[in-house]
């Protein structure tokens, strides 16, 4: 029960984290049906920029939680610039292209990102300081019993008001509801006077932005950053919004928060469902792989970033148009 | 001076020239109607007014100035709106939604409630079904709110592509009516319509287009007594 309790925090945190990053690549293909490869990059700036803003502060005298918001307020107009200018400069000259010209070109961007970054913040990984000391809380009485420590309980919150503050954005705000109008049929958005460029713009920099603080909250959380970092993220993060239905936020929301959770429950058990020592009384060809791995998986939590491709894979094949999403077809 | 002018106008798509070299002119307060067989460049030439299309050649005029190359959302800010073919509603907006798209434009927050209200007075249809999406509604009451959300935008000249398309008789007459009053109001404006007598009867003139050319021009009146226009658009042998 522990273990399970301790997973599904586990399984939250990161799927909050998945949610928000999710949120934008889902942004992004609502208004101009654009799979944006290079979203997961953003998200590898955002926590770049925020280990530079804390390494350089960290011996400041400052309080950590000002700091950190500084990173923030960093990552975030740096993070919001690249999702700008990538659209302007390489997607909207694509914008009336066959399809597979902004996807190759995307992949091409996100390169771009990453070696620019290598440049930048070179090869190694940079261990972000830990400036808020980390509280852990146990949840029961025993020493055993799950925990949640401060960090987590910061990711999910934010996280929250976050999606909160999108949704009121998309649907309550004038420009929200221009967002939604353009990417139902932009060319009548324009004949109401609506400059679809700039929603398009907005819409790239508002996805950047919760990417941004993703970035930084993945690396507070893992307290490690590294130039490649966005591109498994980034695939996770993608397939939660196939998950959840590319283009619908609840869906992204949804589907961000299942793959933290299956993640986490992958790793946290198939070590023991695939542990295979049990056949050795009648199958003794496994005797060696238990004897040199006393647990004796044939999966184990290192497996944990296969789970959600396993995911991504069944829902092309089962439900393309994802769980909330309605009829996607041969959009994508 | 005429609020709309158009001068050798060419549209074409790709290669093909759907519209050769048409010259018009709406005068402020004017109703003027323009008919012609399907394919014959109507919907182009709006297309090319309003900036969805641009025109390859020739001169476009409104209010004075040139608009033949300005973007779309440009020429709608000026107060030139089109009611696309087909209505063109959001059909995942509520009709509130649909609604307050159409005043993008506008910044007087009261002004925009208060001309909801009005469309809602002369629409019933649409307040009862204020909060549901668009594409919930009938073609009827999707053409009624094709129309309130171009008026939100308090349009100096409006522009409508066959707002009769599709519709039964009753709905046909209604539309008909609210186009009147919309007129009577003081709005300019450039209709197209497959029903040519019932255009023509309102309308002050008309244009009969054809293979991408104006073949004829006059007041509606004389138009309509035509024997060519009788014949060919009024399903009247002569
Ligand atoms: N997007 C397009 N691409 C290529 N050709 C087009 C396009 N739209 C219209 N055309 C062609 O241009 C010509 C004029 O079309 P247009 O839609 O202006 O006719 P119309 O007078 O509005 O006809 P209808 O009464 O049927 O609406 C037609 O031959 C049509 O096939
Ligand atoms: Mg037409």
């Amino acid at each position: 029960m522990d273990t399970f309790i301790q997973q599904l925090i586990n399984g939250l945190t990161l799927g909050c984290v998945y949610a928000v990053v999710a949120l934008g690549y889902t942004m992004v293909y609502g208004i101009i049906q654009l799979i944006n490869f290079a979203h997961g990059e953003v998200v590898m700036i955002g926590a770049m920029v925020a280990y530079t803003v804390l390494t350089m502060l960290a011996a400041s005298g400052l309080p950590p939680v000002f700091i950190v918001a500084l990173a923030v307020f960093a990552a975030v107009p740096v993070c919001m610039a690249v999702g700008y200018s990538m659209e302007r400069v390489a997607y909207r000259p694509l914008r009336r292209a066959p399809r597979l010209a902004p996807l190759i070109t995307a992949i091409g961007i996100s390169m771009i990102l990453q070696h620019v970054a290598l440049i930048i913040w070179s090869r190694n990984n940079l261990s972000f300081p830990q400036l808020i000391p980390l509280t852990t809380y146990h949840l029961g009485s025993s020493e055993t019993s799950a925990t949640i420590t401060n960090v987590q309980v910061g990711i999910i919150l934010t996280s929250i008001a976050m999606m909160a503050a999108l949704l009121a954005l998309v649907y309550k705000t004038r420009m929200g509801i221009a967002m939604r109008a353009t990417s139902q049929n932009p060319q009548v958005a324009g004949l109401m006077g609506i400059n679809i460029n700039q929603v398009i713009s907005f819409t790239f920099m508002v996805g950047a932005a919760l990417g941004a603080i993703a970035g930084v909250m993945v690396g507070t959380y893992y307290g490690i950053a590294n130039y490649t970092m966005g591109f498994i993220l980034g695939l996770k993060a993608f397939s939660a919004a196939v998950l959840g239905g590319i283009g619908n936020l609840g869906g992204a929301v949804l589907g961000g928060i299942l793959i933290g959770l299956i993640e986490a429950f992958g790793a946290g058990y198939m070590g023991d469902l695939t542990n295979v020592c049990f056949l050795n009384s009648f199958l003794p060809g496994f005797a060696n792989l238990c004897e040199s791995n006393a647990n004796g998986s044939l999966f184990g939590s290192n497996y944990k970033d296969v789970y959600a491709f396993i995911v991504l894979i069944l829902v092309l094949v089962f439900k393309p148009s994802g769980l909330l999403g309605e009829r996607v077809g041969d959009r994508a | 001076m005429s609020l709309l002018s158009l001068a050798n106008v060419q549209v074409a798509y790709g290669g093909i020239q759907a519209v050769k070299g048409i010259s018009l002119h709406v005068d402020a307060g004017e109703l003027v109607t323009l008919i012609g067989a399907n394919g014959a460049g109507k919907s182009t030439t709006l297309k090319a007014i309003s900036g969805l299309h641009h025109a390859g050649a020739g001169d476009i005029r409104y209010d004075g100035q040139d608009i033949r190359t300005l973007p779309s959302f440009e020429i709608a800010r000026r107060g030139l709106v089109l009611v696309p073919e087909g209505r063109g509603v959001f059909p995942a907006l509520t009709i509130e939604e649909n609604l307050a798209m159409g005043a993008y434009s506008r910044t007087d927050r009261d002004g925009i409630a208060a001309d909801i209200e009005e469309k809602f007075a002369l629409f019933p249809r649409l307040k009862e079904r204020a909060k549901q999406t668009a594409g919930t509604l009938s073609g009827g009451e999707q053409q009624m709110l094709a129309i309130s959300r171009a008026l939100m935008a308090k349009p100096k000249l409006l522009l409508l592509d066959e707002p009769s398309m599709g519709l039964a008789p009753i709905m046909v007459q209604k539309i008909f009516e609210v186009v009147k009053e919309v007129a009577k109001r003081g709005v300019t404006i450039l209709l197209i319509e497959q029903n040519a007598r019932l255009a023509l009867s309102i309308s002050h003139r008309g244009y009969v287009m054809d293979g991408g050319l104006i073949t004829l021009e006059g007041e509606s009146k004389s138009l309509l007594d035509d024997p060519k226009v009788r014949e060919a658009y009024l399903g009247e042998t002569a």
